[in-house]
């Protein structure tokens, strides 16, 4: 922790449940300024305004969840609005290419994010990533297999998901580097992706005259009209609004320490905002006079619910736990009982899985073309660490959610088209490099900073 | 926890006679040729505090860990509520209600303290966690134990102190309908304050009737809670007895030679102790 901090202890510490019955034994909190910063501020506050300086406290301290991604997402949405030609970088049409060209960094930066968390890291994720999608892509070829759709992305899943159980059984039972593990991984399986696409100049392309191909095509290229957006807006905000605020009264009944309830409701406002937001922008005419592009693009709802999937499995059930656990004290799961193995080859397993549903997302966003050159597994893997640590996932396991994946892809995406917009020619592709590599250089500065940070509060 | 409020029911409160919770006979432990333990005898009274002695090397951590069951002895009988036991891992401990709170606690750092406090146990409700129960459960233990110092019980480990962390680590171990503790150096770590708070809480959990052993190279510790003394030298138990039976010079030298004075221990009244 920085020595030179002064500023008061604001809440009183009556107020905490556990505080009140302090009878017979002093306060003996010593370092209470440096304990402070690490506590979430909605466990202490009982107003807003307690909340926003306990808030303030901890982004100072560098220990503040999704604030610094979002603050670095809007930095760079003015600056690239103010420096792109013709000022286009938020014109309706690019941002919805964005989310489009961001999608495979979210879902696979989500995936990323469950082996980061137990303190592993798995580089193969871009190979992976792309096996899964050229196996869903082959599995639906008419003539061919043509699989339905449905089993062609689960085949692609549970492949995918049987090779990161692979991996992971060398990391968890002997105990090799998953440094090197999926190093090696990422070159075999880039190498096994050529021949499944059956030579490095072949293309397997989806034919969406076809249903079945065409609902693969539609996953990324499908719009929802407007008017069902809203109605799926209203009906998830009121629906996760409602089920919030009753958890919330639930706790007060029992007297437990709940958040304020404006600062509630002002999360529920400010997500129904930029729901309304993304709806509103969607609807704008996209096309040309002639042809009227309009809606939703069916691939954020997939990323919400990919998101809503992993937050639930994350934050409320026991593997979710556990994996936390093992991130963060290997020796503590072990002895309560969590066989480490297990952990660590389901988390790699699900990695994998998910991010073979990134690399189908992907497909589809190319407008349903699979070749080698639809996207270099290497840097696919670069920008998924850099979507992830950015993001807020910390490197060094145990520390981050589902949603900083995803808010650290979105961020890796707008940089790299933000600069393709630029006509620099020669250095737009360098740039493509330099911009994320150094904004994940920032990012891996502030989580080393904010885990000596917490780490100095335990040498009492 | 609602039996920690409660006072000791039953005659497990270990007076003069009274059957002790865990009774070890005879215990040898040896890994590969190094003798670790030879015929150890030792007494675990409820409602007792055991000082547990003895030099580097002496065996305390051998000895703890066959009653916590991560080693398993290769002679030598336990008995627990008088009735023969085998504990063969750390779950047939647990199963007995033996926790151990290791020196290096086993807390994960990024998780809080209920968390901590439920990690392996976790509350389900429709398969999801039920962190309302176990926050509410969490909250009674540690107010059973006075231990109130916490800002909030969701803080994460990282911000506790030291002394907070310990606490936290022996509420974690209480929980669980345990009947006997055993802390390994609770103190070593600590400063002089918090010191005084993990020695309280030691006193409150002997209070509320379980039994405790306290293995320390602190002898200001071992007289501070400890109402029985238990000395190893290099694997053999030397001395064993009420805490009035022994002064810091005589453990010191039975620590270091075996034998204080030069005459091996002999107790006042009941007889323990075999050499």
């Amino acid at each position: 922790m920085t020595p030179d901090r002064e500023t008061p202890v604001t809440t009183d510490p009556g107020e905490t449940p556990a505080g009140t019955t302090g009878v017979g034994t002093a306060d003996l909190t010593l370092d209470a300024q440096v304990a402070e910063v690490d506590i979430p501020p909605q466990l202490v506050a009982q107003s807003l305004g307690e909340y926003m300086r306990a808030s303030l406290l901890r982004i100072r301290s560098g220990n503040s969840g999704v604030l610094p991604v979002v603050m670095a997402i809007v930095i760079v949405a003015v600056v690239f609005q103010i420096i792109t030609p013709e000022h286009a970088f938020l014109r309706p049409s690019n941002l919805v290419y964005i989310f489009g060209l961001s999608t495979v960094y979210m879902i696979l930066a989500i995936a990323e994010t469950i082996v980061l968390l137990i303190a592993e890291v798995d580089l193969s994720v871009g190979a992976v990533a792309l096996i899964g999608g050229a196996i869903a892509f082959k599995l639906v070829q008419q003539p061919g297999p043509n699989w339905p759709w449905w089993a062609a992305i689960l085949a692609a899943l549970v492949i995918c998901g049987a090779i990161g159980a692979l991996q992971g059984a060398l990391v968890a039972l002997l105990r090799i580097p998953a440094f090197v593990v999926t190093l090696g991984g990422f070159l075999l399986f880039s190498g096994i992706l050529i021949i499944i696409l059956g030579g490095a100049d072949s293309t397997v392309s989806l034919n969406t005259d076809v249903p079945n191909q065409n609902f693969i095509y539609d996953m990324v290229q499908g719009l929802i009209t407007p008017v069902i957006g809203w109605i799926v807006l209203a009906v998830v905000v009121v629906a996760a609004g409602t089920s919030q605020l009753r958890r919330l009264a639930a706790r007060r009944r029992r007297n437990l320490v709940a958040p304020p309830l404006s600062l509630t409701v002002i999360r529920i406002a400010l997500v129904a905002i930029v729901g309304a937001a993304v709806v509103i922008v969607c609807s704008v005419n996209r096309g040309t006079s002639l042809k009227h592009v309009t809606g939703i693009p069916w691939v954020i709802p997939i990323v919400l619910v990919v998101l809503g999937a992993w937050t639930l499995a994350l934050q409320r059930t026991r593997f979710g736990r556990y994996i936390y656990a093992v991130g963060g004290n290997p020796e503590a799961a072990r002895r309560a009982g969590v066989s480490l193995p297990k952990i660590r080859i389901w988390a790699f397993a699900l990695c994998s899985a998910t991010a073979a549903l990134g690399g189908i997302l992907l497909g589809s966003f190319f407008y349903g073309q699979y070749s080698t050159n639809t996207a270099d597994p290497g840097q696919l893997v670069l920008y998924t660490v850099a979507a992830a640590v950015i993001g807020g996932v910390s490197l060094f396991g145990g520390r981050g959610k589902a949603i900083h994946g995803v808010l650290g892809g979105l961020l890796i995406g707008g940089i790299a088209y933000g600069v393709s917009l630029l006509n620099l020619g020669s250095l737009s592709t360098p740039l493509t490099y330099i911009l994320p590599g150094g904004v994940l250089l920032i990012a891996v500065l502030i989580d080393v900073s904010s885990r000596r940070g917490s780490g100095g509060v335990t040498g009492v | 926890m609602t039996e920690l409020n409660e006072a000791p029911t039953g005659a497990s409160r270990g007076g003069d006679g009274a059957e002790p919770l865990l009774k070890l006979r005879g215990i040898d432990k040896h890994f590969g040729p190094v003798q670790a333990l030879y015929g150890v005898d030792l007494d675990l009274p409820a409602g007792q505090v055991t000082g547990l002695c003895g030099d580097n090397g002496a065996g305390k951590s051998v000895l703890t860990r066959c009653i916590a069951g991560a080693h398993q002895p290769d002679h030598g009988e336990m008995f627990f509520e008088g009735r023969p036991v085998h504990i063969r891992s750390t779950r047939d401990a647990s199963a007995l209600g033996i926790e151990t709170v290791y020196q290096d606690l086993a807390l994960a750092d990024n998780l809080d303290i209920v968390q901590n406090m439920f990690l392996g146990r976790e509350a389900l409700s429709r398969g999801l966690l039920d962190e309302d129960s176990m926050e509410l459960k969490a909250a009674e233990t540690l107010k059973g134990l006075r231990v109130t110092t916490v800002r909030s019980i969701r803080q994460p480990v990282a911000s506790l102190s030291g002394g907070q962390r310990q606490s936290v680590a022996v509420a974690k171990a209480v929980m669980w309908n345990s009947k006997l503790v055993l802390l390994d150096e609770p103190t070593a770590a600590l400063g002089v304050v918090q010191t005084r708070q993990v020695l309280d809480l030691i006193k409150r959990l002997r209070d509320t009737g379980l039994a405790v052993m306290v293995i320390s190279h602190n002898l200001n510790d071992v007289f501070e809670v400890a109402d029985r003394v238990a000395v190893l030298y290099l694997g053999r138990m030397v001395a064993e007895g009420p805490v009035a039976d022994f002064d810091r010079q005589s453990i010191v030298e039975y620590m270091t030679t075996g034998t204080a004075s030069g005459r091996p221990y002999e107790p006042a009244a009941s007889a323990s102790g075999e050499v």
